[in-house]
């Protein structure tokens, strides 16, 4: 199973490249959702990426972690794995953690139950069954049910959350996960404003420490994150730069207004 | 927030569990007492075809209890659990045909008389060993755990699951009923094996024996019990139920998804294989009929009645299923399978958390009625 060589470093590498993807193409019945994408995420950034519907962010997380094997091109993690060629939890187990647009949590557990099987931990059989709780990981979780708000509610189970607090649970998941590139596909989506905020603080803390891959509709929080900025059209690359460069884009604009 | 309060927190109130063991642990002490200890003119004294017949119960139980733990708590829809119960079923009887020996009709020192019958010279070599109660015993875990492993290990792979997996479980039981019927796969034809003498040399029909293997039968129900609430209760416990509700999820956790179902269904395989074992010494007899679909998806019924995913749901429900059958088929054996039926069709539109749901659902028409709204810690677990 996993090697335990293969876990994540933790470490930034500040200057080099964590994620390259080269050239993906990906279709569906002849439809092309990713067309020669290449793209790239430095060590320690955090990128937010943009785009129209069904530009084919959702499809680029889906090829990192595996879910989705593009046509043609590679996709290279820490200059030496080639993610193509391998499945989601050996991806996962590497070191890439991933929050879906969707916001998923194992509904008939309870929210530390989720945090719990989320921890960075020994994911083979028989680690099952002498896992203990180390006295830092247990400050960990109280840390991370305490940053999502989700302390009162941590032996609730996590189908009756409402749909902020799942997101903010699966943020959470991310967190204890603890991966060297995160992932976070529409993170605000169905958030109050306040929340939308305090998400923003959360991500920009995070990304201190991490790699990020933000995708994210709500301008408003793509402004508060404060960081370069992708835009996706038809399943490449249309522009990127600061926020305010790509919103002057003449080519930009033309796909979030000209149609 | 330690491992161990993590399971107590699973195991401490759950009231239904310990019930369930008090019960089985006080059926496994007082049949034997009242067998022997009671004169048989006492109105309760229990003949010792009852205790057979208890017996048999709980070998149906384990059984139910082992298609419980992958299909309540790991969503795996096994319709072909009969096959592991018949596979250490034949372990155990293949071990009883040899020590026959040469007391059989045809009085051959060695070949089973079937095999005289069929003017075999010589055992076929998968009969080698058999001889040995030791060996035997080992195949009851080896054969159906290495058949569930290879068969799990294709179809898990392979990301086979759902109604799919339901699908070709139930192929592979068929297909074995088939080669089991064949006089020349060497395991007795459809007559399977019968006629046993004695096991360790004990005789079958001695009230001693007969105890015995009542008694073993509750105690393998309770260890296996035991180790089924072990695993649930550990961290394999939760990534199963996220495997069961949300899998493709778990994979990007981290969690080798299709190894966690391979093994719990080893697990699972193996439990079947040695209710089988414990049953065939009881009832005197395995046959191809084993394998049959229909027995398979019986055993799924005993457990959809009972509740599923809580372990003694399973095992209420095999033994109340087994318990009306032996009284029905006594009585009108033509209208069993239209009980049998007609309960499933009742429990599924109104019990859909089976018999153990019941208290749970009263309690909370009870609060309903009070303008209160269902606690979540009572949802049901499979939805
Ligand atoms: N499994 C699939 N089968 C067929 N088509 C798909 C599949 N997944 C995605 N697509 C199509 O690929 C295109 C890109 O979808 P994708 O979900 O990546 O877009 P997106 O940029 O995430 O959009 P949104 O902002 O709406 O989430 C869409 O046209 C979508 O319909
Ligand atoms: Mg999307």
């Amino acid at each position: 199973m996993i090697d335990p060589s293969e876990t994540p470093s933790g470490k930034l590498v500040p200057g080099k490249s964590i994620l390259v993807l080269d050239n993906v193409s990906v279709s569906f019945d002849g439809f092309k959702a990713l067309n020669a994408l290449s793209f790239v995420v430095m060590s320690g950034e955090m990128r937010a990426v943009i785009g129209p519907n069904g530009a084919g962010k959702t499809t680029m997380m889906d090829v990192i972690t595996g879910k989705t094997r593009p046509d043609q091109g590679k996709v290279i993690f820490r200059d030496y794995h080639d993610l193509t060629r391998l499945d989601e939890p050996r991806i996962a187990n590497l070191g890439i953690g991933r929050k879906f647009q969707k916001p998923t949590v194992f509904e008939a557990l309870t929210v530390l139950d989720n945090l719990w099987m989320a921890l960075k931990a020994n994911r083979r059989i028989r680690a099952m069954f002498t896992f203990t709780l180390s006295s830092a990981n247990r400050a960990r979780i109280e840390e991370v049910l305490e940053v999502t708000g989700l302390t009162a509610l941590r032996d609730d189970l996590a189908g009756g959350l409402s749909h902020g607090q799942k997101q903010w649970l699966e943020i959470g998941m991310l967190l204890v996960q603890d991966p060297d590139l995160l992932l976070v596909d529409e993170p605000v989506a169905g958030m109050t404003d306040a929340e939308t905020e305090a998400t923003a603080t959360l991500l920009r803390t995070i990304a201190k420490s991490h790699s990020v891959v933000v995708v994210e509709h709500d301008m408003e929080f793509v402004r508060a994150l404060d960081v370069p900025v992708t835009v996706l059209h038809e399943g490449s690359v249309l522009a990127d730069g600061s926020l305010d460069t790509v919103q002057r884009n003449e080519a930009v604009i033309e796909v979030y207004l000209g149609r | 927030m330690s491992a161990t309060n993590i399971s107590l927190r699973l195991l401490g109130n759950d009231t239904g569990a310990r019930v369930f063991l008090a019960a089985i642990i006080a059926l496994t002490v007082l049949v034997p007492i009242l067998n022997v200890a009671v004169p048989p003119d006492s109105p309760f004294h229990v003949p010792t075809y009852a205790v057979s017949l208890f017996g048999k119960y709980l070998c149906f139980a384990l059984l139910a209890l082992s298609v419980d733990l992958i299909w309540g708590f790991c969503g795996i829809l096994s319709l072909g659990h009969g096959a592991f119960f018949a596979i250490g079923g034949y372990a155990i009887g293949m071990y009883m045909m040899r020590e026959i020996g040469p007391r059989g009709v045809y009085g051959h020192p060695e070949l089973p008389d079937f095999m005289v019958f069929l003017n075999w010279t010589e055992l076929p070599w998968f009969w080698l060993g058999f001889d040995m109660f030791w060996f035997a015993a080992a195949m009851v875990v080896v054969a159906p755990g290495l058949l569930a492993f290879v068969f799990g290990w294709l179809a898990f792979r392979s990301r086979v699951s759902g109604v799919y997996f339901s699908i070709i479980s139930q192929a592979m039981t068929y297909a074995l009923m088939l080669a089991f019927f064949r006089n020349d796969m060497g395991f007795g034809g459809n007559n399977g094996l019968t006629d046993f003498k004695d096991i360790l040399g004990f005789n079958l029909q001695a009230n001693a024996t007969r105890i015995t293997l009542f008694v073993f039968s509750g105690v393998a129900l309770i260890g296996a019990f035991a180790l089924c609430r072990f695993i649930v209760a550990s961290k394999m416990g939760r990534v199963l139920i996220a495997i069961r509700d949300a899998e493709a999820r778990a994979r990007f956790v981290g969690y080798r998804t299709d190894m966690y179902k391979l093994f719990v269904f080893s697990v699972s395989a193996v439990l079947a294989g040695i209710a089988g074992a414990l049953y065939v010494p009881q009832v005197g007899i395995i046959n191809p009929g084993e394998f049959s679909p229909l027995k398979s998806i019986e055993i799924v019924v005993w457990v959809a009645l009972g509740g599923r995913g809580t372990l003694y749901g399973a095992v209420l429900g095999a033994i109340s299923v087994n318990a009306l059958k032996s009284y029905f088929t006594a009585l009108a054996p033509e209208i069993w399978l239209f009980l049998l039926g007609g309960l499933f069709v009742l429990v599924t539109v109104a019990l859909p958390r089976g018999l153990v749901g019941l208290r749970g659902q009263l309690a909370r028409r009870r609060a309903n009625s009070g303008a209160l709204k269902p606690k979540l810690a009572e949802r049901d677990p499979a939805s």
